[in-house]
């Protein structure tokens, strides 16, 4: 077994103490950093967001599948909110309305994208996403093209806070949905269903002869997914409030691989934590060397593959076993 | 294991020194004189786009070097903060906080490209600080709603379009067929509806015998390029930029297309120095404002030689449009901070008394001068002409200018720029100044 795949199998159940104390320091220690930077709450938020959507490539990882293309679900969920918001400005109402349109084309793909694995399966996914893309750069009328679209404002159940109010709910909303769907991932993980996509991607036929229906299995992995792509997507749009073609683009599915193996695919806590490092370090290096930055962040990227294939979690779960031994 | 151990202490070190710095942030007070004058720019520091922002960050630099020897603005020396607008909007709106939460910036230079600016325009409503949009285009942003903190220092798209439509009706009146090939985005799109408006309106009946958007940043336009030499149109439209600009006229130059369409280029002044001798004689060129090298009475020609000369003399090159964007709006932070501290007796000026100076602002550039309107569109003249060749430059610039008070080419405020250019009449012609050799 080698280190990867020792750091995408399932935790062992001593892990899952601290697994859960990682969690509640990590949440209390992104609450005290926007409260210490005020402006850092922002990038925090996305980062969140984002993580949530890497969770959703998460699933896919464990049955051995790269998805290409998953930013076409942050899109979908975007656009929702940015089509949506001058009628229904009810950012309550947004989010799970862009999370179903999210699910609905997740089934929708996913239906025929589940017949083909590995590099087929990425392909495919990197091309419906171009499409999508393609789509929201050309209907110039429709979506005003690269220049993109202006989130108009926002309720809150019916109140409408003030900028720095509506931070904190933002970032308060991302915080708990990404505990939740933390959550949700875990006990999917560790039941049959999640126990099946680790069947897929190391020997699929043994599944069928169990009477188990990979495809189903990997539908239901990737409609779920897709659901936390467009959740994702509608916390980024209301966060920023301007969306353009450019959250569809394969560069920005690009992006969400690089968090999943940046941060780790051997927990629910390695997206948060790789979607932390990458907007901060992203954010940092830009400030620092602006003209330089990709280096810096393509450097951080080499240094964990060669040194840390597990990923954040990775190394931080060595390092725990470590002071265990 | 002691590898691991050291990576582990590099690790730590850097946690460390991020978390410092991640808690250096803060706000400074505002009214007390600050140490330094502190400007945040947005700008392409890479990507294809960077053929503008980087000359444009050179221009800068040179500028706040000349402003710090001289004493600085109110005498506090001025800092740039530069920050990179390629990697997307939700990065640059990201980045607009950071500055202004963050290093505490006193006013922000916003944008080359019209996503970004549409973008941070919203947030200096909502961060109330001071925004120049030193740059981008889009007609849209003061047309669809007011920015009470936000001022752009050079003209936009409408005025862009529209003295080039002019210039073409008056030099060559009988064209009969047209076709278009720009950039597929929302500037080449834009663009196109508004020339689309104003030729109908001042001379209906031509026929558009192509529409054609290739790809941004596209390497091949021999599709393109077939299909002009098909349809023989009277003129080409193109209001495509830097390198596909390039690529375009050196593939149409190749196969004789400049012999025999009369191409209308309004952006063509970024890319006549990498053209050299490849651009064709006798088409309608452009430059975004009046800032040609050879600009026939600039209003201050020794501030223009000085510029020009400087630029040259530091970064081996002419400077390009982008460059005078750049200065126009340091011009303007001067002449507001000026008006600001002189408003208020010689006292450092809050967000607010800040943005005030800046309405109804009337500052120097180079060639010209530049009035802020009442909704904070700048007022800048365009000059339009026809390419040629002298001895002064190795590279085309025009002759038989023109040129457009901005006022005569401007949308009138409260009105959207379509709708405007489709009210024209032809008597517009009438009031076009006559051309200068040049």
């Amino acid at each position: 077994m080698s280190a990867t795949d020792r750091a995408l199998a399932a935790p062992p159940r001593t892990m899952r103490l601290p697994e859960a104390l990682l969690a509640v320091l990590g949440a209390a220690a992104l609450v005290l950093v926007a409260f210490l930077a005020p402006w850092l709450k922002f990038v925090l938020t996305v980062a969140l967001a984002k993580g949530i959507a890497v969770l959703g490539i998460l699933l896919l990882l464990r049955a051995g599948q790269v998805s290409f293309g998953h930013s076409m679900f942050l899109a979908v969920g975007a656009y929702t909110v940015a089509f949506l918001a001058p009628a229904v400005p009810e950012a309550l109402l947004l989010l799970p309305l862009g999370a179903l349109l999210a699910g609905i084309l997740g089934l929708v793909i996913g239906l025929f994208v589940v017949r083909y694995r590995d590099i087929f399966f990425g392909m495919l996914n990197l091309a419906l996403s171009m499409v999508l893309y393609s789509l929201l750069e050309k209907l110039y009328a429709l979506t005003k093209g690269t220049d993109g679209i202006r989130v108009s404002g926002l309720t809150f159940a019916g109140i409408t806070p003030d900028r720095e109010t509506q931070e904190w709910v933002m970032f308060g909303l991302a915080l708990v949905l990404a505990i939740g769907f933390g959550l949700l991932v875990r006990a999917y993980l560790a039941s049959p269903m999640g126990r099946a996509l680790a069947g897929i991607k190391t020997r699929e036929t043994r599944l069928e002869f169990m009477g188990v229906s990979a495809r189903r299995v990997l539908l239901f992995a990737y409609v779920m997914s897709a659901v936390m792509g467009g959740v994702g997507g509608t916390l980024v749009a209301m966060t920023t409030r301007h969306v353009t073609p450019q959250l569809a683009y394969w560069t920005s599915s690009g992006e969400l691989v690089f968090i999943a193996i940046l941060g780790g695919a051997g927990s629910a806590l390695g997206p948060f934590l790789g979607a932390t490092a990458f907007e901060l370090v992203r954010v940092y290096a830009a400030a620092a060397v602006a003209d330089a930055w990709q280096m810096i962040l393509g450097g951080v990227l080499l240094a964990v593959i060669l040194f840390a294939p597990g990923g954040l979690w990775g190394m931080l779960t060595s390092r725990l076993k470590g002071r265990g031994a | 294991m002691t590898h691991a151990v050291t990576r582990r202490a590099a690790m730590l070190g850097a946690a460390a020194t991020s978390g410092s710095l991640l808690l250096a942030g803060g706000n400074a007070g505002a009214q007390q004189k600050p140490a330094e004058l502190r400007v945040g720019i947005t700008t392409f520091l890479s990507g294809a786009a960077s053929v503008f922002g980087v000359p444009a960050k050179q221009a800068a630099e040179m500028l706040f070097e000349e402003i710090n020897k001289a004493g600085g603005i109110g005498g506090v020396p001025v800092k740039a903060f530069f920050v990179d607008e390629a990697p997307g909007t939700d990065h640059l709106v990201g980045e607009y906080r950071r500055l202004v939460q963050n290093e505490g910036v006193h006013i922000i230079f916003a944008s080359i490209s019209s996503g970004s600016c549409l973008a941070c325009t919203p947030l200096s409503d909502e961060m109330r600080k001071t925004t120049l949009l030193w740059d981008c285009g889009t007609q849209r942003i003061f047309e669809e709603g007011p920015h009470p903190y936000a001022f752009r220092t050079q003209g936009y798209g409408t005025p862009e379009v529209l003295a080039p439509l002019l210039y073409l009706l008056k030099h060559k009146p009988d064209f009969k067929t047209l076709a278009v090939i720009n950039q597929d985005y929302a500037w080449g799109r834009d663009s196109w509806e508004m020339w689309k408006a104003g030729m109908d309106a001042l001379k209906p009946g031509v026929r558009v015998v192509a529409e054609m958007f290739p790809r941004f940043g596209a390497t091949d336009y021999s599709t393109e390029v077939t299909r002009l030499l098909a349809a023989r149109p009277d003129v080409v439209l193109s209001t495509s930029w830097g390198g596909d600009l390039v690529t375009l006229v050196r593939q149409a130059t190749e196969r004789k297309l400049f012999d025999r369409s009369t191409f209308v280029l309004p952006v063509a002044e970024a890319s006549l120095q990498t053209l050299g001798r490849n651009m064709a004689s006798g088409h309608i060129i452009g430059a975004r404002g009046d800032h040609w090298n050879n600009h026939p009475k600039p209003k201050d020609p020794a501030r223009l030689a000085k510029f020009v000369d400087s630029y040259r003399a530091k970064f081996n090159e002419y400077p390009i449009y982008p460059c005078h964007h750049m200065a126009q709006a340091i011009s303007a932070m001067q002449a507001g901070f000026a008006k600001a501290i002189a408003a208020k007796g010689g006292a450092w000026p809050n967000d607010q008394e800040l943005a005030n100076a800046f309405r109804g602002l009337t500052f120097d550039t180079p060639t010209s001068s530049i009035t802020l309107r009442e909704d904070g569109q700048g007022l800048e003249d365009q000059i339009v002409g026809m390419s040629t060749f002298t001895d002064r430059f190795p590279f085309a610039v025009p002759k038989d200018m023109v040129i457009f008070p901005a006022a005569m080419v401007s949308t009138p405020v409260g009105m959207k720029s379509v709708e405007w250019l489709k009210t024209l009449k032809p008597d517009i012609l009438a009031q076009m100044a006559a051309p200068i050799a040049g």
